[in-house]
């Protein structure tokens, strides 16, 4: 909904322009290797703040591992190597001012497979984070409800908050995951194929809650599902990794624009299926 | 016929009624007689050769009949079934028959006051129910849980520093605690009788015997413990760390609450290795007639396996009794500490 809501998209109608636009993360001259293996190859791409942006491309092109290096979560990878910078509100991740747990509490992640800690309830799950970061909570239980009504989970969990994470289903879990990140307030949240694991009516609703935290919170999400992109997202940017080519992006822009004109024939070919 | 299977009560599938007990007992009374009659009219003889031809009739049998009224996949997965069974009953089979031996031998002369007798002042020819093992028993629960509180946060996290922290000298360590497994239990008794009952001057006590008992322990709990750790989901790790949480936090919140039962199994594994151990504590503890519990830190004492070798060499008749009652009660106390560790294992904490 937000796609024809925000004034500034019908404005600008052409690519980004990244002086304009409020980032609330740029990522800049981004390359990525794994060992001596180049799989990310100069890619900039600008997250303006409040809005969801969609990363699309064909598997193995190195989605995933851009994802990973908006939150320094790449560099857990023992052989993995990085170029380039990414600035949250104009402050680089990876310089002197911002610690890596700092930035991880700022920028959350939530993955393909719900990980829900299983030795903790559904009410210790969504305060994990800060126990977990040894934050300080007011009121614990008013932030529990605030996170499960934004994972639109609250009212299936509400009598069982102290059941083990574990006893959920997997749509639910997920949900229960994305509520864990929202109760530390990031102001950005990654989720990587979050609904690859869930069933269609799963996957609505965590489709909801990404356009509802977007009124607050930037959302970078990888996607599979064309239709997600177009349904969730107010821009996108395509990744490609070609032969002799590692991955970088070919297209990226507002998501309408990318999928009703896109400048370049391959990302026509790939958002309209025909595409390896 | 078929409409009441599918509507009708709820059932478990495949469960085991009258039927299936025939079909069961029906072979095997067949392979019992036509064995006895073999053995009867052939020079075969001897009983484990019974057993043997025995067992393979009733599976042929078995096998034959399930395979007749319900086809070849049923027979063979019937006949597997059976097989793997009656394999796990046989390795259970040594268990049972020592742990019969004992009740059976260990009963005769256990009495109350066995409990809460010591042996302090019983003369050498006293009859069985004179003297009892009360001092061994409290020797030993204090001996094991100092040992178990000396040896369990250093094992934890030695398997910590292998499996998650990954630093510099986890070959290193790798190689000493697996040396330490293969470390004959005499050698850590004489270890610690010639660092800290000589070396440091502290004499025989309690607490020498868990030094050394602990020693014992360590490899055990450190090595499974890391297995455990092994088990852990890596996308827990994951998670905690994109949470933006440090290390040490994602350690103790995380990976240790997940893996708890499995610590505790590798506790009650090394509880296992040490509480029957005797050469250690013949050069640690030493031994004693009297009950000491609050001397454990400077006094010799006694303990359960040294009362059985200290009964059992004596030899007399009575002391023979008391050795094999003090045995089944070492044996019972395991077992429990099992059932204990196990039942803390499963319950999640109230909160
Ligand atoms: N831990 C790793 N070690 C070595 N190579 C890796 C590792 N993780 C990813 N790669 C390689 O990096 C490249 C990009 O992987 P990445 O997971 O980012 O792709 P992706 O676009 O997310 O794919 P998918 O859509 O299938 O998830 C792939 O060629 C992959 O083989
Ligand atoms: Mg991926």
């Amino acid at each position: 909904m937000s796609i024809t809501m925000s004034p500034a998209h019908n404005i600008e109608s052409a690519a980004v322009n990244e002086r304009t636009v409020d980032a609330a993360l740029r990522a800049e001259g981004i390359s990525c290797w794994f060992g001596k293996r180049k799989v990310l190859e100069d890619v900039n791409l600008v997250m303006e703040r409040n809005t969801v942006v969609a990363l699309i491309g064909p598997s193995g092109c190195g989605k995933s591992t851009f994802l990973r290096t908006l939150n320094r979560m790449h560099e857990l990878t023992p052989t993995a190597a990085l170029a380039g910078a990414v600035y949250l509100n104009d402050v680089d991740i990876y310089g002197p001012e911002l610690k890596a747990s700092v930035t991880r509490q700022r920028i959350g992640m939530v993955f393909q497979k719900p990980n829900p800690f299983p030795a903790m309830s559904v009410r210790e799950n969504v305060l994990s984070g800060l126990k977990l970061t040894g934050t300080k909570v007011g009121n614990s239980e008013e932030l529990v409800q605030w996170a499960l009504l934004k994972a639109s989970l609250w009212e299936e969990v509400k009598n069982r908050l102290d059941a083990p994470g574990g006893s959920l289903s997997g749509g639910q879990q997920q949900r229960l995951c994305i509520a864990r990140s929202l109760a530390v307030k990031p102001e950005v949240l990654l989720m990587d194929e979050p609904c690859s694991a869930l069933d269609p009516t799963s996957t609505r609703r965590v489709e909801e809650t990404i356009s509802e935290i977007a009124d607050d919170i930037t959302v970078v999400i990888v996607t599979h599902n064309m239709q997600q992109a177009q349904r969730v997202s107010d821009t996108c940017a395509f990744f490609l990794a070609e032969e002799n080519r590692p991955g970088h992006i070919v297209e990226s822009g507002l998501t309408e624009q990318m999928f009703t004109n896109p400048a370049d024939p391959r990302t026509n070919d790939y958002v309209n299926g025909r595409f390896g | 016929m078929s409409t009441a299977s599918v509507s009708g009560a709820p059932r478990r599938p495949r469960t085991f009624g009258r039927r299936e007990a025939t079909e069961l007992i029906a072979p095997l009374a067949i392979a019992g007689v036509v064995t006895t009659v073999l053995f009867a009219i052939t020079p075969l003889a001897g009983p484990v050769g019974f057993v043997i031809v025995m067992y393979s009739l009733f599976i042929a049998q078995y096998y034959w009949y399930a395979r007749r009224t319900h086809g070849v996949k049923a027979g063979v997965d019937r006949a597997v079934t059976v097989v793997i069974s009656s394999a796990a009953a046989f390795t259970i089979l040594p268990l049972v028959f020592i742990m019969g031996f004992v009740v059976a031998k260990g009963a005769k002369s256990l009495t109350w006051g066995f409990f809460h007798h010591t042996m302090e002042g019983v003369a050498p020819g006293a009859p069985a129910s004179a003297g009892g093992a009360f001092h061994a028993i409290i020797g030993t629960l204090i001996q094991v849980a100092l040992a178990t509180f000396i040896c369990v946060p250093f094992g934890v996290l030695t398997a910590v520093y292998l499996q998650e922290v990954r630093g510099r000298f986890v070959p290193l360590v790798r190689v000493i605690v697996d040396a330490m497994s293969g470390l004959p239990s005499i050698v850590a008794g004489l270890f610690i009788f010639a660092v800290w009952v000589v070396g440091l001057g502290q004499g025989f006590s309690g607490l020498a015997a868990s030094l050394a008992l602990g020693v014992l322990m360590l490899p055990t709990v450190a090595r499974t413990t890391e297995e455990m750790l092994k088990l852990v989901d890596p996308s827990l790790r994951e998670a905690s760390t994109a949470l933006g949480a440090p290390q040490w936090r994602t350690v103790l919140r995380v990976v240790l609450p997940t893996a708890r039962s499995g610590i505790i199994t590798a506790v009650i594994l090394g509880i296992a290795r040490i509480a029957g151990e005797t050469a250690p504590l013949l050069m640690t503890s030493f031994g004693n007639d009297r009950a000491n519990p609050t001397k454990t830190l400077s006094e010799p004492q006694e303990s359960l396996p040294l009362f059985i070798y200290r009964q059992i060499t004596s030899s007399q008749g009575a002391s023979v009794d008391r050795a094999w009652s003090a045995a089944l009660v070492l044996v019972a106390i395991v077992l429990v500490l099992f059932v204990v560790a196990r039942v803390l294992g499963r319950t999640r904490p109230a909160k």
